[in-house]
């Protein structure tokens, strides 16, 4: 087996010794929960009520002490009641979606753009990217954190980025052929598309193509589709995460090793809970992961819950790091989906199928990959209200559903509709979501 | 000079069409015309029974899960020869009115030499204005009755 080389962007950092990092840690997550305490109305309320002030919070270990947050809050204080900058600091936003129609947004301060830059530049770095490469960015650039994240780390190296943005498949493959890209930003099922696409015209990666690395994520993905990803693209394929609530992709990374994702951990705590009691759980058990942002200064955020189940490891990594790992998402506490790259909750489905008596039909969300592509099929029971008694005015409701669910959740769905009481009914809470994908 | 209609959803699959007449047939409905439409995913039944039915049949698919609705429908009277339903559309055509659906009588009125459509136009109620002046006849639902 041949030895890896494995590149790291900032060693004083990625190899920090656990020590020193804990301290670090708690340093800055001091300093972190006194801003917050002072700028942001809604922590100190928070604190008082949970009996909690900041002079309270000296070390690590004083971070189970602090209150959670949830998404939700981010929609109950959009857009900007969650600074703790003035918004003359803030350079920045981005956004995704939230849990009802209304997006979620964050603001960034010029601090937070070079942290989520850096972040992203060690994530790129442990891919193996250096200021030579070419880095095809097919995320989309706009308020979705994925684009622009990847176009500042490769920035950041000083590779030379092409800011494709997402789509044209043709048009993303003769960029890619003609210019030499050497590393792909995308999404793993786009990133297993292009290969295919590329298969089928006839082009050899590895004679026609120069790609050696690429950077996925913003969407779960199993190691069967690492290996065909590899296969297609001849590439090695490392995993991403990330969230806008915390900065966007970077948070953290997979080196070479592919074991794992290195959590930028001088920016972020990371905890696992358990879901149900909020108890920290030790490492190596699968809980809910909890990140806590403690250098970040235009919206920090503390505790936040992100809903997804994994694992941590502190394990030294062969590659060099001492950052801890998390591992692959598991699975959800909520019912949040992740589609195309693109957080669909049912809740945001249910608002747009809230008829004029307020209520929603019964409704089904089926969701499946087909050739790498995510498909949504969204079942809905007539009712009533929906009924006519020609064809074209049944086909324009069931329009009407489409464009609204497209414009709410940003993502295109196939509406169908059915008779009354055909989705099954379950006892207790209903269950909205069939997904056959098997991730 | 309109006529009921009920008018059922049918999820397009195997026996769905046997359920819905089963059903109807059970609770001693006679169907006097039925027209089905259908797509690819589902489907649309017009029927039309007596007045004294509408309100048993509208029960007994409502209690039995179905969305069905009564509407309003057209009810005229054609030649029964070459070219009369074409006169007839020939009439609508240039009156600017479109069809929207078109279905026949299952059944024809004893000893007549005329046949029955149940029409449903872009302005029903143009079309009736339409049909009086041209001495197009037209059936009350006292005639769909007595069918």
């Amino acid at each position: 087996m041949s030895q890896r080389v494995h590149r790291i962007y900032n060693p004083a950092m990625e190899c920090i010794s656990r020590d020193e990092l804990t301290a670090l840690q708690g340093k800055r997550l001091a300093a972190t929960v006194k801003r917050e305490y002072e700028n942001v109305p809604m922590y100190r309320a928070r604190m008082d009520a949970a009996g909690v002030k900041p002079e309270d919070i000296r070390s690590l270990e004083d971070l189970k002490y602090l209150p959670f947050m949830e998404k939700t809050d981010l929609r109950d204080y959009y857009p900007f009641d969650l600074l703790a900058s003035p918004k003359s600091e803030i350079v920045r936003i981005q956004g995704s979606s939230g849990t009802t129609g209304k997006p979620i947004v964050s603001g960034y301060t010029r601090n937070d753009i070079d942290i989520w830059s850096e972040m992203m530049a060690r994530t790129l770095t442990a891919a193996g990217a250096t200021q030579d490469d070419i880095v095809q960015v097919t995320y989309g650039l706009g308020l979705f954190t994925g684009g622009f994240g990847a176009y500042q780390g490769a920035d950041r190296i000083g590779a030379m980025v092409i800011p494709m943005s997402s789509g044209n498949t043709q048009r993303q493959i003769l960029m890619m052929k003609d210019l030499g890209t050497t590393l792909l930003c995308c999404t793993p099922s786009y990133a297993s598309y292009l290969g295919e696409t590329i298969r089928e015209m006839g082009i050899d990666p590895q004679k026609d193509l120069k790609l050696k690395a690429g950077c996925f994520g913003a969407e779960p993905w199993t190691e069967e589709m690492r290996q065909r990803i590899e296969e297609l693209l001849c590439i090695d394929a490392c995993d991403i995460y990330g969230l806008t609530e915390i900065s966007g992709p970077g948070v953290a990374f997979e080196c070479l090793e592919k074991h794992g994702m290195h959590i930028n951990e001088d920016h972020v705590i990371a905890e696992i809970i358990n879901p149900t009691t909020g108890e920290q759980l030790p490492y190596g058990m699968h809980g809910e992961l909890v990140f806590t942002t403690i250098t970040k200064t235009g919206m920090p955020m503390m505790r936040y819950r992100t809903h997804d189940i994994c694992t941590l490891t502190a394990d030294k990594c062969a590659c060099g790091r001492t950052l801890a790992r998390m591992g692959r998402i598991v699975g959800r506490t909520d019912d949040m989906l992740v589609i195309r790259g693109v957080n669909v909750f049912p809740s945001q489905i249910e608002s747009v199928l809230v008829g004029a008596d307020g209520v929603a039909p019964h409704y089904m969300l089926v969701v499946d990959r087909v050739n790498s592509s995510d498909t949504l099929e969204v079942q809905v029971e007539l009712t009533e209200d929906m009924f006519g008694d020609t064809v074209s005015h049944i086909e324009n409701v069931r329009k009407y559903i489409t464009d609204q669910i497209k414009s709410v959740v940003g993502i295109a769905s196939k509406v169908k509709l059915v008779a009354p009481k055909s989705i099954p009914r379950s006892e207790g809470k209903a269950k909205r979501v069939i997904d056959k994908r098997k991730l | 000079m309109f006529i009921k209609q009920i008018s059922v959803f049918l999820e397009n699959h195997n026996g769905a069409l046997r359920e819905l007449t089963e059903l109807l047939g059970k609770g001693g409905i006679d169907l006097l015309a039925l027209s089905v439409a259908d797509t690819q995913n589902f489907g649309i039944i017009r029927i039309i029974v007596s007045s004294e039915q509408t309100d048993t049949a509208m029960l007994a698919l409502r209690d039995n899960g179905y969305v069905a609705k009564i509407n309003h429908v057209i009810c005229a009277e054609v030649p029964d020869r070459p070219l009369g339903l074409c006169e007839l559309l020939s009439l609508i055509e240039k009156a600017g009115l479109s069809v929207e659906y078109m279905y026949s009588f299952l059944r024809a009125s004893k000893g007549s030499d005329e046949a029955h459509m149940i029409l449903r136009l872009s302005d029903g109620k143009k079309a009736v204005e339409l049909f009086q002046m041209k001495n197009v006849k037209m059936l009350s639902q006292k005639d769909v009755d007595a069918l």
